[in-house]
């Protein structure tokens, strides 16, 4: 008797946490059904991970973008940015759900094909933005930035602030970090060909290691006695950069530029360490992408050479791998960096 | 172990063969099945089916099942050794670990050495009853704490297995082998291929555990290791054993999950240890050991599969479902708590208006 007691004990329980489980679920399902709509234009956007001010910028951007053209909002992801398999599961979910489009920053660029296959097999238009898969994988993908152009903007911004004449240095990453490598290739030939009065000393690197670079940019200064300007095509390399410069004579003397991160970046700008630097706004980037799979879903785009027009960005046409370019890298400053947060 | 067979206690002086003058269960074969723990877990997996099919958009959609058993399909099968190997009152957090690794020798071994992919796959699941025998090793005869070692491994399996693919990963694997493990089992019908494996396997497993000697030598252990030892179950042999199946059921989830997502990297499965864990013992295991049963684990696995999918198809986000899988899991470990607590006080009640009765009763039963 004693032991059916026991049983009988356990089975309410377990039912007392069944019908609090249910219930959480229940309660919940009456906030979440009016927002899956019947097929009225739901627009996903899932971003490598939740809570990440990059992701809360851009997606804003988003969700600015289909308030325009009258879709609804939506962003789901994992709580982590290394987890693809976290993304494929809300991908799948959102196949079923029969969204209209889906908007991803892949967390890798060959795990989420299948899902993203998947998702298109079911006529539901996938865009990637800031972080691609492989271009067989998904539609089209919404690039923040070229080569070209990020090169270009941070040739533009020393060349400004040094005058336009004097020795300068890169401070980068990895030694073989692939993008760095390109960046600077096609700044020393961007220099060598319209700013002949630069001339580039040294290339140094901090691995992208907060310490390295900071050490690193101290070398830099005492090797160069007449440097007059340091370009850092890394967040961390800049961020460091300016760390070390703002505490030392070189303040305001030495001029710095390149690839950061607001955040990052505000004490500098603000105490004059920094005029610009630059990078994208990841909330047009945002804004775009969510055009984008507008123009998908409406059928106004299908690949290769269409146009279409995003909002208050303007025309855009999809390029060679189905690639829509965003446009030059963004300049932050002291007049504008007051409005971002990430 | 309620029943302890005459057989099974040599030594004892007065071996009686004589018919045993009470009951070999106090209750009925229905009540010992339906007011059982694991029952309470089925029941609650129905309620949840039947709850969400009804009050969930897209919940009863022909997508629904099929994701829902090819993503639980990995924490399905790594709950069956685990099941196991909990109820010797040891743990083995290094499975997912051993999944990432044996991912990676699947990768590699096929699009770097060039292996066929069936060689390359039984050499991965290989890799994985090596990783297992290594723990069971460091455990059963080395007599180390399994929580220790396998916090250990679980870094080191993972570091081998970045240490050797790093921040790349592997993709051409054969196109038939990728489709197996997304194709059904009958078109239409939302059961994936990797059932068949499972089913299997799961058979395996609970004739392993529940019908054969040594799945009541596991049972023993834990309850009491050096008794179990004493009854003649050798401890680390069965110990042993358990952990290489660990890592050759991890070997072939491994193998299942580069083809299921195409991808081969170190990273696969990060953390998934603890889902099994978690469905494990949300499943009616005892986390000290000895008490556990199959069916209500299997039913754990599902429950949470099933609150994760109607929760995702709802829209909420994952902080918010581990909430709700966190609540369920810490409800049902304190329940066991609770209970415990409650039958003391009444048992101390009990045993204040009749003291001395059950020894009176014993006295007489063996007069008898």
């Amino acid at each position: 008797m004693k032991i059916h007691n026991r049983r009988l004990a356990g089975l309410a329980a377990v039912a007392l946490a069944a019908s609090m489980a249910l219930t959480a679920c229940g309660s919940d399902s009456d906030g979440g059904e009016g927002a899956s709509g019947d097929g009225g234009g739901t627009y996903t956007f899932i971003p490598k991970n939740l809570g990440n001010p990059y992701f809360d910028t851009s997606n804003a951007g988003g969700e600015k973008a289909i308030g325009e053209f009258g879709g609804e909002y939506e962003q789901v992801g994992p709580a982590t940015g290394d987890d693809p398999a976290g993304q494929v599961t809300y991908i799948n979910t959102a196949t079923q759900q029969g969204r209209s489009a889906l908007i991803v920053s892949a967390n890798d660029p060959d795990a989420l094909c299948d899902a993203i296959g998947e998702a298109m097999d079911a006529d539901i238009p996938v865009v990637t933005y800031d972080a691609d898969t492989n271009p067989d994988c998904r539609d089209i993908f919404v690039s923040q930035a070229d080569a070209a152009g990020i090169a270009q903007a941070q040739v533009d911004l020393i060349a400004d602030q040094i005058g336009d004449s004097g020795e300068i240095a890169f401070l980068s990453a990895a030694a073989n970090a692939t993008n760095q490598n390109e960046w600077i290739d096609l700044m020393t030939a961007e220099f060598e060909a319209n700013h002949p009065d630069i001339t580039v000393v040294d290339t140094v690197y901090g691995d992208d290691d907060d310490q390295k670079s900071f050490d690193a940019t101290a070398a830099l200064l005492q090797t160069h006695p007449d440097l007059a300007g340091i370009i850092s095509p890394t967040t961390v390399g800049i961020a460091a950069a300016a760390r070390y410069l703002s505490t030392s004579d070189a303040k305001g003397e030495v001029k710095l530029t390149g690839l950061g991160t607001p955040n990052q970046m505000r004490e500098y700008v603000e105490d004059g360490t920094v005029d610009a630097f630059a990078l994208w706004n990841p909330a047009d980037l945002g804004y775009l992408a969510a055009y984008t799979a507008n123009a998908l879903a409406t059928g106004e785009i299908e690949g290769e050479g269409d146009s279409f027009t995003a909002g208050d960005l303007g025309d855009y046409t999809v390029g060679a791998d189905n690639v829509v370019l965003l446009g030059d890298p963004f300049v932050f400053d002291a007049d504008n960096i007051g409005d971002f947060d990430f | 172990m309620s029943t302890v067979s005459p057989e099974a206690t040599p030594g004892s002086p007065e071996t009686p063969s004589v018919e045993r003058t009470y009951a070999a269960y106090s209750r009925p074969f229905w009540q010992r099945v339906v007011l059982s723990r694991e029952f309470a877990v089925i029941a609650l997996l129905v309620a949840a089916i039947v709850f969400s099919r009804s009050q969930v958009e897209y919940f009863d959609g022909p997508q629904t099942m099929y994701y829902l058993f090819r993503d639980s399909a990995s924490v399905l099968l790594l709950a069956l050794p685990m099941t196991a190997i909990i109820i010797t009152g040891e743990i083995d957090l290094s499975v997912a670990s051993i999944v990432g690794l044996t991912s990676v020798s699947f990768g590699m071994l096929h699009d770097d050495v060039g292996l066929s992919a069936t060689i390359a796959a039984l050499l991965a699941i290989g890799v994985g009853v090596v990783c297992g025998a290594f723990n069971g090793f460091l455990i059963a005869y080395v007599g180390l704490p399994s929580i220790a070692v396998t916090i250990g491994t679980l870094a080191l399996f993972r570091g081998i297995g970045a240490g050797l693919l790093g921040t790349e990963s592997r993709t051409d694997f054969p196109e038939g082998w990728t489709d197996w493990a997304k194709d059904r089992i009958v078109e239409g019908q939302p059961y994936p291929m990797v059932l068949i494996p499972f089913v299997v396997l799961a058979i395996a497993f609970a004739l392993l555990i529940h019908f054969s000697s040594f799945g009541r030598g596991i049972f023993e252990i834990g309850q009491n290791d050096e008794a179990a030892h004493f009854t003649g179950v050798d401890v680390a042999r069965t110990k042993a054993i358990l952990f290489v199946l660990s890592g050759a059921v991890a070997g072939f989830v491994g193998i299942y999950l580069t083809l299921v997502s195409g991808v081969a990297r170190a990273e696969n499965a990060t953390g998934l240890e603890l889902s099994v864990i978690a469905a494990v013992l949300l499943g009616g295991v005892s986390i000290f050991g000895g008490r556990g049963a199959l069916h209500g684990v299997l039913a754990g696995v599902l429950l949470i599969g099933v609150i994760q999918r109607a929760m995702l198809l709802n829209g909420q986000t994952i902080n918010v479902i581990n909430i709700v899988i966190g609540v369920l899991l810490v409800l049902s470990v304190m329940s066991t708590s609770l209970l415990a607590a409650s039958r003391r006080v009444l048992a101390a009640s009990r045993g204040a208006r009749s003291s001395g009765g059950p020894s009176r009763s014993a006295g007489k039963r063996l007069l008898s």
